[in-house]
C-alpha cells in the first residue's frame, strides 16, 4: 500500500490541567501579592474566629440538660431547643392534638416533593393542591371525624408559616403570571386594571397591607361578617407577592423575539394555545433567577404577621425566650431558626438551578 | 359562520382585490390587485423596503390590510379571529430567520400545530412529522433541538413544520438570505421539490436563479406597488419598466 496522500496535520492533546493542591494554591489563592494579602488577612481572621465558635458550639456546649444546668457552663446552651420543641413548632396548638399539625405539615412536604417532577406538571397537579389545601385546613381546623375544633387563632409556629408562604407562592404565582398578560393585553380595560392594581401594590409595604387587611377590612365588613384573620394574611401575602411576580414575568415576556408570536400565529394557533405552548415556558424559563428570588423574600417576609398578632415560627421562638427560664440563650434559639430557614431557602434555590438546568434546551 | 364559497378547479386560491395597507401614516401597499392560481409559483422581488414582506404578511394577516379585499381559499380576512386562524391553518409561512420553538424537539415543533390546531391524534401527528423530516432529508435529528441544528437544517424544520399543516399554499419570506452559502442550496432544493409537487407558493427572494427555473410568474414590486409581473422568461430577457431594468441590473 502507498503511504497516505492527504496532507497530514498535527493534533495536539488537549493541554493536562494542572493538578495538585500546591498547584491548586497557587493558581487561586497566591498568583498576585495582592490576592496573597486578602488570603493572609482572610486565614488571620478565621483564624481568630472559628476556634472559638467551634469551642462555644462544640466542646463547652450542653445538648440536652435542664436551664438549671446551662447556668454553669460557658458554651452554648443547645438544650433550649429541645426543651422547647414543642412550643417552637406547633405554638399554642392543643395538647394531645400534636399528630394534626404534624401529619399537615407531612402532606405539604409531600405534595411540594411531587411537584418537583416536571413530568408531573399538568391540570391535575393544581387540584391536588387545591385538595391539599383542603385536607390540611381540616385536619389543623377540626370539627369533623371527631377532631376537636382548633380556632385559626390558635394555629401558630412552623404549621402556620409553611402554609403561609407555601400557599402564598403557589397561588402568588399564576396570579402574578395572569396580571402581566393583562397588563400587555390589548383590551384597555384590563391592561388599566392591571396596571393599577400592580402600581398600587408594589407601592406599599407588605406590612401596611398586612396593618390593612386585619384593621382596616374588617371595617368595611357588614356588621356580623368576620373573615377569618389567618386567610386574610394569607390573601395579603399572595396580592402582594403577585403584584413582584407580575413585574418579572411581564420581563421575561418583553425578552420573547416576535418571531416567536408570529410563527405561533401563522400556525393557526390561538391566544391561550399561543401563550400556554409557545411564549410562557420559555418566557417563564427566562425569569427563572429573579422569580426565585421575589419567592424567597415572600418565604422570609411571612414572619412579618407578628405584627397582627399571628405567631408565626420566629414569634414562638421569641415567647420561648420571653420565658425567665431561657432568656439569656437568644443566640442559640435564633441560630437554630436560621439553620431552618436556610434550609428551606436553599432547597428551593437549588432546585432553580436544577429546572434551570433541565430546560436548557442550548439556546 | 364563515362564508366559504364553492371551489371550483379554476378558482384563484389567492385573490386580493384593490388593497392598500398603511403603517401609522405611511402608506406601504397600494393599490394591490392579485389573483394566485392553484399550484402557481410566484416570485416576488424588489428592492429593499419596497413591501415584499409586507405583502406576503398581509395573506395570513400577520400583518392587518385597511382598504380592499383578501380572499384565502374562499375565506375573506376580516377582523374575525375564527376566519383569521382558519386561513392561517391553511397557509403555510416559512420565515427568513425560521422562527422555530427554541425550548421544543424538532419532532414538537412539527406536531405542535397538528395536534393542537387540527387535533391529529399524537401518534399519526408524530407519523407525518417523521414523514416530512424524512422528506427534508433530517430525520435523524427529530430528537434534537433547534439550537443544535445549523442554519439550513433549521429552515428546512422550519418548511417540513408548515407542511405538516397541509397548507393548500406556502408563503416563504426571504427563506435563504440568513443563510451561508453553501446551505443556500439544501433549501433551495427542498423548494425546487416541493414545486414540482404542485405546491401553491408564494416567494419573496433575491435568487434569481431559482425565479427562472421554478416560477410561472415573477413579480417586480417598488414603492408599495406591484410595476411588472410575467413569465420569468419575458420578465427577465424584456422588462417592460425603466424600473425593473434598473433593478435587474443591479442584481443580475
Ligand atoms: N411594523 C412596521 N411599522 C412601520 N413601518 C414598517 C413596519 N414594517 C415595515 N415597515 C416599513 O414598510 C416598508 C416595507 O417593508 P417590508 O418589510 O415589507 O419591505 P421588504 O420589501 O420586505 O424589504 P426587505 O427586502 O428589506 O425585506 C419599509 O419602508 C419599512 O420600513
Ligand atoms: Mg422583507
Amino acid at each position: 500500500m502507498s503511504e497516505p496522500t492527504q496532507p497530514s496535520r498535527e493534533y495536539l492533546a488537549a493541554p493536562v490541567l494542572k493538578i495538585g493542591a500546591l498547584a491548586w494554591l497557587k493558581d487561586n489563592l497566591f498568583n498576585s501579592w495582592y490576592n496573597s494579602l486578602l488570603t493572609v488577612i482572610t486565614l488571620l481572621g478565621l483564624w481568630y474566629l472559628v476556634p472559638p465558635f467551634f469551642k462555644w458550639a462544640f466542646v463547652d456546649s450542653l445538648w440536652n440538660s435542664s436551664a438549671e444546668a446551662c447556668r454553669d457552663i460557658d458554651g452554648a446552651c443547645w438544650s433550649i431547643i429541645p426543651n422547647n420543641i414543642k412550643f417552637i413548632i406547633l405554638g399554642f396548638f392543643p395538647n394531645g392534638e400534636e399528630w394534626r399539625p404534624l401529619l399537615a405539615m407531612f402532606l405539604l412536604l409531600a405534595l411540594v416533593v411531587y411537584s418537583k417532577e416536571r413530568s408531573r406538571w399538568n391540570k391535575y397537579l393544581g387540584w391536588f393542591w387545591v385538595s391539599g389545601l383542603i385536607v390540611m385546613g381540616t385536619l389543623m381546623y377540626g370539627g369533623i371525624f371527631g377532631m376537636t375544633v382548633v380556632e385559626t387563632a390558635q394555629w401558630s409556629g412552623l404549621p402556620l408559616t409553611m402554609m403561609l408562604s407555601f400557599f402564598g407562592m403557589v397561588a402568588a404565582y399564576p396570579l402574578g403570571v395572569l396580571l402581566a398578560l393583562g397588563r400587555r393585553s390589548k383590551m384597555p380595560a384590563i391592561k388599566t386594571l392591571c396596571v393599577v392594581y400592580i402600581e398600587m401594590i408594589r407601592g406599599v409595604p407588605l406590612i401596611s397591607l398586612l396593618f390593612m387587611s386585619s384593621i382596616m377590612f374588617p371595617l368595611f365588613l357588614p356588621d356580623g361578617m368576620t373573615i377569618d384573620k389567618v386567610l386574610r394574611a394569607q390573601v395579603a401575602i399572595i396580592l402582594f407577592t403577585a403584584a413582584y411576580i407580575a413585574e418579572v414575568v411581564r420581563g421575561g415576556l418583553q425578552a420573547m423575539p416576535r418571531g416567536q408570536y408570529e410563527a405561533a400565529d401563522s400556525l393557526g394557533l390561538n391566544y391561550r394555545q399561543t401563550m400556554r405552548l409557545i411564549i410562557l415556558p420559555q418566557a417563564l424559563k427566562i425569569v427563572i433567577p429573579p422569580t426565585v428570588g421575589i419567592l424567597l423574600s415572600a418565604f422570609k417576609d411571612t414572619s412579618l404577621v407578628v405584627i397582627i398578632a399571628l405567631y408565626d415560627v420566629l414569634k414562638t421562638t421569641k415567647v420561648t425566650l420571653s420565658n425567665p427560664k431561657w432568656t439569656g440563650y437568644s443566640t442559640e434559639a435564633y441560630i437554630f431558626l436560621a439553620v431552618l430557614y436556610f434550609i428551606c431557602c436553599y432547597a428551593m434555590s437549588s432546585y432553580s438551578r436544577r429546572l434551570e438546568k433541565e430546560l436548557h434546551t442550548g439556546y | 359562520m364563515t362564508e366559504t364559497q364553492p371551489k371550483d378547479a379554476s378558482a384563484p386560491i389567492i385573490k386580493i382585490v384593490a388593497m392598500h395597507k398603511w403603517y401609522g401614516d405611511f402608506h406601504v401597499l397600494s393599490d394591490i390587485n392579485l389573483e394566485v392560481q392553484p399550484k402557481e409559483r410566484i416570485v416576488i422581488c424588489g428592492p429593499s423596503g419596497s413591501g415584499k414582506s409586507t405583502l406576503i404578511r398581509c395573506i395570513n394577516r400577520l400583518e392587518e390590510h385597511q382598504q380592499g379585499q383578501i380572499i384565502v381559499n374562499g375565506t375573506e380576512l376580516t377582523n374575525d379571529i375564527k376566519n383569521i386562524e382558519k386561513v392561517r391553518a391553511e397557509v403555510g409561512m416559512v420565515f427568513q430567520h425560521f422562527n422555530l420553538f427554541p425550548h421544543l424537539s424538532i419532532l414538537e415543533n412539527l406536531t405542535l400545530g397538528q395536534i393542537w390546531v387540527r387535533k391529529t391524534p399524537k401518534k399519526q401527528a408524530e407519523e407525518t412529522a417523521m414523514m416530512y423530516l424524512e422528506k427534508v432529508k433530517i430525520a435523524e435529528q427529530a430528537l434534537k433541538f433547534p439550537g443544535q441544528l445549523s442554519g439550513g437544517q433549521q429552515q428546512r424544520v422550519a418548511i417540513a413544520r408548515s407542511l405538516c399543516m397541509a397548507p393548500e399554499v406556502m408563503l416563504f419570506d426571504e427563506p435563504t438570505s440568513a443563510l451561508d452559502p453553501e446551505m443556500i442550496k439544501e433549501v433551495l432544493d427542498v423548494m425546487i421539490d416541493l414545486a414540482e409537487e404542485g405546491m401553491t407558493m408564494l416567494v419573496v427572494t433575491h435568487e434569481m436563479g431559482f425565479a427562472k427555473s421554478v416560477a410561472d410568474r415573477v413579480m417586480f414590486m417598488d414603492e408599495g406597488q406591484i410595476v411588472e409581473q410575467n413569465n420569468p422568461h419575458d420578465f427577465f430577457d424584456n422588462p417592460q419598466h425603466e424600473r425593473t431594468k434598473l433593478f435587474l441590473s443591479q442584481i443580475l
